[in-house]
C-alpha cells in the first residue's frame, strides 16, 4: 500500500507536468505513507472518515480506485466527484469517505457528526477524522473533542503530524507541544506513535480504533511523520533546514519497511522488485484510463447544486 | 384547522416529522430540557427523549458541522442556531460544508439537513441579537433559504424543509412566535418556490417576506382607503425564488415596492430590484422602490423601531408611485 501511495502521488506530480491535470492545487503525501497505510488497515468496512487536503494516501488505503482518483484530479466525469471536487474534495460515501476538506480543521466537526451518527444508528462502527498538525490550533477541534467526550462517541482524531502547517514549523505555531495532554484534558484517550513506522501505526491505530468502536469514547492519535515534498507543487520549502530534511529522509517509511521485511525473511529483493513493477503497471493503466475519460460539458456546470 | 401560535405550528411540524421518521433529530443549544430559547421545542423532550432532542454546549461551528456529518451518513438533522446573529460563528460549516458537499461530490452525497434559526427586531435585543442576515445565506449557492410569515406557512414550510434532501436554512422571526393563525391539521406541506399572493390589486406590487409581509398588508389596507389597490406578495422562500409570480404581478401593476427588515446595502431587496429591472424594465412606470432597514447596527431599546420600515413609509412610497406614468 505504501508503494502504491507513493507511486500515485508521484504520478499526480508527473501528470501535472504532462498537462493532464485540471489545475495545480495538489498536496502530496510522500513521506507520510505509513500513517495512511497503518490507519487504513486498522479501519473496518462501515467506518466513516474525513481527511484534510493532503488525503490521497488515506483514501487509497481505504479502497479507492486509482483510476477514478486520477480521473478526478484530471477533472473528468468518471472521477469520484464527476470532476467537480478535484484533489482537495475527493469523497465517496460508499467507501465511508465523507470528503477531503480544503478548510483546515473543518472536516473535524463533520467527523464528529459521523461519530454521532454511528452511535445514533447503533452501527457499532467508527468515525475517524484525519488532519494535519496545522489543524491542532483550530477551535473546532476542541469544540469537537469536548462533545465527543461528553457523549462518548466512537470517534478518533488522527493527526498526521508532518511538522509543518504550510511553512510554519509546529514549534513556531504551538506554545505547548504536548498534544496528547491537550486531548486527555478533554477526556479523550490520547496516544502518540512513530508515523514513519507502518507497523507501529497499524498497531496503535488498531488498538485505539477497537477501543473507541466498542463504545468507550473518543481517542486521539498523533503520528509523527514528515512531508518529503513541499506544501504544494511549487514549494521548494526554503523555510526548512536541509539537514532536518536529510535526517527525516533517512527514515523513509517505504525503505525502512522494505529493509525490515527483508531482514525478517518475509521479502526478497526480487519480491520487492516485482511489487514495484506491479505498482508501476497499475498506475500506468490508471493514468491511461483516466486520461481517456470524458471531460464534463457546459451542462454539467449547473447539475448537482441541489437534489430537488 | 386549528387556531394556534406560530411557535406551536413549528412544534407541530417538528413533532409530526420526528414521530414519522426516526432519522429526524433536533440538536442545538437549549433545545431539550429548556424547550428552546423561544419555546419552539417545549414539551418534545418529555415525549421523544434526550437522544432525539440533543442539548449541546455553546459551540455553534461544531454543532452545525455535526449536522453535516450526520446528514452525510444517513440521518436528517434539524440543527437549531439560537439567533441568526450567531451565524458568523458557524459560517464555514454553513457556507463551505453544508452548502457545498452535494456539488463538490458531483452529486454522490446529499445533505438533508435543516438549520433552524431566528432573527429580526422586536425585542429591543440590541445589535447582536436583532439582525436580518438572510442575504449572507442567500448569496451561497447550494442553500435553500426559507422565511415564513404565518403559522400555517411555518408548519407547511418546515415540514417541506425536513423532508427535503437539500440543506435548508429556515429563518423564523422572533416577533412572529406569538402570532396566531389558522393552521391545517395533519400533514401540511407548502412547496418551496411558490410565492403567496396575499392580496390582489392593480395599482402597485409590494413584495416582501417574513414579518414585513404584515407591515406591507397594513400599508395595503390604508392604501385601499385612498382607492389604491396594492398587490401584496409573500415570497416565502428566497431560494428558490418565485420570479414567475413576481414578474407577472410587475407586468400587471408596472409599479413595485420591495420591503424587508434587512439593511439596504447589498441586501435581498437589491437582488429583487435588480432582477425585476433586468427582466421587466420595459414595463416599469418608475424605478423599483426599496424600503429596508437603515444602514446602521440595530439600536437597542427605543431607537429600534426607527431603524426598520414602517407601514407609513410604504404608503408614502406607493402614493408617489401611483402618480408615475411610463414615459
Amino acid at each position: 500500500m505504501m508503494m502504491r501511495i507513493r507511486e500515485f502521488e508521484d504520478r499526480v506530480a508527473e501528470s501535472y507536468l504532462r498537462g493532464l491535470t485540471a489545475g495545480s492545487m495538489f498536496h502530496l503525501s510522500v513521506g507520510e505513507e505509513a500513517t495512511a497505510a497503518g490507519a487504513g488497515v486498522a479501519m473496518e468496512e462501515g467506518d466513516c472518515f474525513t481527511t484534510h487536503h493532503r488525503g490521497h494516501g488515506i483514501f487509497l488505503a481505504r479502497g479507492a480506485q486509482p483510476g477514478r482518483m486520477f480521473a478526478e484530479v484530471f477533472g473528468r466525469t468518471e472521477g469520484y466527484c464527476a470532476g467537480k471536487g478535484g484533489s482537495m474534495h475527493i469523497a465517496d460515501i460508499t467507501l465511508g469517505h465523507m470528503g477531503a476538506n480544503a478548510i483546515v480543521g473543518a472536516n473535524i466537526p463533520i467527523s464528529l457528526g459521523g461519530g454521532f451518527s454511528m452511535k445514533y444508528q447503533k452501527t457499532g462502527k467508527l468515525s475517524v477524522a484525519f488532519f494535519g498538525d496545522g489543524a491542532l490550533n483550530q477551535g473546532v477541534l476542541y469544540e469537537s473533542m469536548n462533545m465527543a467526550a461528553l457523549w462518548k462517541l466512537p470517534l478518533v482524531f488522527f493527526v498526521v503530524n508532518n511538522q509543518y502547517g504550510m511553512g510554519t514549523r509546529i514549534d513556531r505555531a504551538s506554545a505547548s507541544l504536548d498534544f496528547v495532554k491537550r486531548a486527555e484534558s478533554f477526556g479523550v484517550r490520547g496516544g502518540r506513535v512513530d508515523g514513519m513506522d507502518v507497523e507501529a501505526v497499524a498497531q496503535s491505530a488498531r488498538e485505539l480504533f477497537s477501543w473507541s468502536r466498542a463504545g468507550n469514547g473518543p481517542g486521539f492519535l498523533i503520528a509523527d511523520a514528515y512531508r518529503f515534498y513541499g506544501h504544494g507543487r511549487k514549494d521548494p520549502s526554503p523555510y526548512r533546514d536541509k539537514e532536518e530534511e536529510a535526517r527525516w529522509k533517512l527514515r523513509d517509511p517505504v525503505e525502512n519497511q522494505k529493509k525490515r521485511l527483508i531482514g525478517d525473511g518475509l521479502l526478497t529483493e526480487k519480491g520487492f522488485a516485482e511489487m514495484a513493477a506491479e505498482t508501476t503497471k497499475e498506475m500506468d493503466e490508471a493514468v491511461a484510463w483516466a486520461a481517456k475519460q470524458a471531460e464534463p460539458g457546459p451542462r454539467e456546470l449547473f447539475t448537482h447544486v441541489f437534489v430537488d | 384547522m386549528a387556531h394556534m401560535m406560530f411557535r406551536d405550528a413549528l412544534r407541530a411540524a417538528l413533532a409530526q416529522e420526528m414521530r414519522r421518521d426516526p432519522r429526524v433529530f433536533v440538536i442545538g443549544e437549549e433545545v431539550g430540557r429548556y424547550g428552546g430559547a423561544y419555546a419552539v421545542t417545549k414539551g418534545l423532550y418529555d415525549e421523544l427523549g434526550a437522544d432525539r432532542l440533543v442539548d449541546t454546549p455553546i459551540s455553534e461551528a461544531s454543532v452545525v458541522g455535526l449536522g453535516v456529518g450526520a446528514a452525510l451518513t444517513g440521518l436528517r438533522p434539524v440543527v437549531e442556531l439560537m439567533y441568526v446573529d450567531f451565524v458568523g460563528l458557524a459560517m464555514d460549516q454553513i457556507a463551505n460544508q453544508m452548502a457545498k458537499w452535494r456539488y463538490m461530490s458531483g452529486g454522490k452525497v446529499k445533505v438533508p439537513m435543516v438549520l433552524r434559526t431566528q432573527g429580526g427586531t422586536g425585542r429591543s435585543a440590541g445589535a447582536q441579537h436583532s439582525q436580518s442576515l438572510e442575504a449572507w445565506l442567500a448569496h451561497v449557492p447550494g442553500l435553500r433559504v426559507v422565511m415564513p410569515s404565518s403559522p400555517a406557512d411555518a408548519k407547511g414550510l418546515l415540514t417541506t424543509a425536513i423532508r427535503s434532501d437539500d440543506p435548508v436554512v429556515f429563518i423564523e422571526h422572533k416577533a412572529l412566535y406569538a402570532m396566531k393563525g389558522d393552521v391545517p391539521d395533519g400533514e401540511h406541506l407548502v412547496p418551496f418556490g411558490k410565492a403567496n399572493v396575499l392580496r390582489t390589486g392593480g395599482s402597485v406590487t409590494i413584495i416582501s417576506y417574513s414579518r414585513m409581509v404584515h407591515t406591507a398588508m397594513e400599508a395595503a389596507v390604508s392604501l385601499a382607503k385612498e382607492g389604491l389597490e396594492a398587490e401584496v406578495i409573500d415570497l416565502r422562500t428566497l431560494n428558490p425564488l418565485d420570479t414567475e409570480t413576481v414578474l407577472a404581478s410587475v407586468r400587471k401593476t408596472q409599479r413595485v415596492i420591495v420591503v424587508n427588515e434587512a439593511h439596504r446595502t447589498a441586501g435581498f431587496c437589491a437582488e429583487l430590484s435588480a432582477r425585476i429591472t433586468e427582466d421587466a424594465f420595459d414595463v416599469l412606470a418608475a424605478p423599483v422602490v426599496r424600503i429596508t432597514a437603515k444602514d446602521v447596527p440595530v439600536p437597542a431599546t427605543l431607537l429600534e423601531k426607527l431603524s426598520i420600515p414602517s407601514a407609513e413609509e410604504i404608503v408614502t412610497a406607493a402614493r408617489a408611485l401611483a402618480g408615475r406614468r411610463r414615459a
